[in-house]
């Protein structure tokens, strides 16, 4: 695992065993790693989702004047 | 909707107005630091949103999180150490919470927050971002050129450095309305530092096949002797453009950037700086932003698999070549010829061309980007 803070989470052990044996077969080196991986996918997933446009109606309608007076639209 | 800013917010922090007019009031009476135009280029990037979420250089925590995790300490993909070197004499008299004023070409562009001042090891730094601590590698030259302290802390933008681009330099914030007044959803980032042959004009085609838009996004910066000067790959791929892209699903602006040649980890980067344009997609093709023979042929492509959180999808490409036999471009997934019949795609071997005067065969280079190249004096850089 990389360097860096790490903390504990609970999960089944069924679950970890079922892990554990996917883990064998796959480039991944823990189920820490494993969980890692698909907790950082599902994660960035729902951050996507929650986010607004990060420009103002304001911005957006200057921009489109630049854009214009550049030929871009 | 194009894709979410990276780390979650798209940072400016380009000042305007009166906010601006007293800012550099101000700024003339604090301590000036000289730094180079590779270094004003990143302090725009900072504060035009292209290295969102970064307000400013990287801190100790996050300069050493990035060199042994790729991550910022929140967890967020950021494999390049964005950094501000400098040495013990021009920070004689500068104390963290101090505020200074960035100079370029005798001109203030930015005022800094100087939160740290920190010493690094410059081998490691080597070794965890390029891999090697060889001087051979031109981006581990670099390092060891650098100043001994780093200095981190946030940017204000209150003047851009001219770069004689700006007709084609759009931000991403510029970029973002700029996909949705085309009705682009989906956008595949194409970085370049070449003028275009057919091989990557076929890449391109192909990403497009599955997305709504290209944004093909030329990399301007400091570049090695023999590489086609800026403005001779601008009006290469603009040519381009306009005889062989459908209007309505191709567009170009410049990035302004220096490459590291940092292969894998720089890939990354590359394809955090277009999602922050607004990309959905990016093109990792063979060796991208390798130098010799550092990196594996597609370990670019590989390292993205550490990174299922990133929010742009890659789109891995093999090589495209001619092959006579198929009568026309093709790769290796769908080519069975041999290597007879095949006629590779070489930047080098175009540049040899051009160099002696002779025309690039059509199989290889589109008639109008010759055109253009071959009407440049000398469109390779002394």
């Amino acid at each position: 695992m990389a360097k860096g803070k790490y903390t504990t989470v609970s999960i089944p052990v069924t679950l970890y065993e079922r892990i554990k044996k996917l883990v064998e077969l796959t480039g991944f080196k823990s189920v820490s790693d494993y969980v890692t991986y698909v907790l950082r996918e599902v994660v960035a997933m729902h951050e996507a989702e929650k986010m607004t446009s990060p420009l103002s109606e304001r911005e957006v309608e200057e921009i489109k004047k630049k854009l214009k007076a550049l030929g871009y639209i | 909707m194009v894709s979410a800013p990276h780390g979650g917010k798209l940072v400016n922090r380009v000042a305007s107005g009166q906010k601006r007019e007293r800012l550099l009031e101000e700024a003339r009476e604090l301590k000036r630091l000289r730094i180079t135009r590779d270094l004003a280029v990143d302090v725009m990037n900072i504060a035009h949103e292209v290295y969102s979420p970064l307000e400013g250089f990287l801190l100790v925590e996050e300069f050493q999180h990035v060199l042994d995790n790729m991550r910022l300490p929140d967890d967020t993909p950021w494999t390049l150490p964005i950094v501000l070197d400098v040495s013990e004499d021009e920070v004689v008299g500068v104390s963290e919470g101090d505020e200074v004023a960035l100079e370029v070409d005798g001109r203030i562009i930015a005022v800094m927050e100087v939160e740290e001042i920190y010493g690094y090891d410059r081998k490691e730094y080597a070794r965890k971002v390029f891999r090697t601590e060889s001087t051979e590698h031109p981006g581990v030259k670099e390092i060891y050129s650098r100043k001994d302290l780093m200095l981190g802390g946030r940017v204000t933008l209150l003047d851009h450095m001219r770069s004689g681009f700006e007709k084609y330099l759009l931000w991403p914030a510029e970029t973002r309305v700029l996909f949705q007044e085309r009705g682009w959803r989906t956008v595949v980032g194409f970085q370049t530092r070449n003028a275009p042959h057919i091989g990557h004009e076929y890449l391109q085609k192909t990403a497009l096949t599955f997305v709504d838009g290209l944004f093909i996004n030329p990399v301007i910066g400091r570049k090695k002797k023999g590489d086609f000067r800026d403005e001779v790959i601008l009006e290469a791929y603009k040519a381009l453009i306009e005889h062989y892209y459908p209007r309505s699903s191709a567009v170009m602006s410049v990035l302004l950037y220096n490459m590291r040649y940092a292969g894998p980890r720089e890939a990354i980067f590359h394809a955090i700086m277009r999602k922050n344009f607004g990309c959905t997609h990016f093109v990792v093709g063979r060796d991208h932003a390798g130098v010799g023979n550092f990196y594996g042929p597609y370990e670019a492509q590989e390292i993205f698999r550490e990174f299922p959180d990133l929010g742009i999808t890659p789109l891995f490409f093999k090589e495209f070549f001619y092959c006579r036999k198929c009568g026309g471009v093709v790769n290796e997934r769908f080519c069975p010829h041999d290597e007879s019949q095949k006629i590779r795609f070489s930047g080098t071997k175009v540049r040899r061309h051009i160099m002696e005067g002779r025309r690039p065969p059509e199989e290889i280079m589109r008639p109008e980007v010759v055109d253009v190249i071959m009407s440049f004096e000398d469109p390779f850089v002394e």
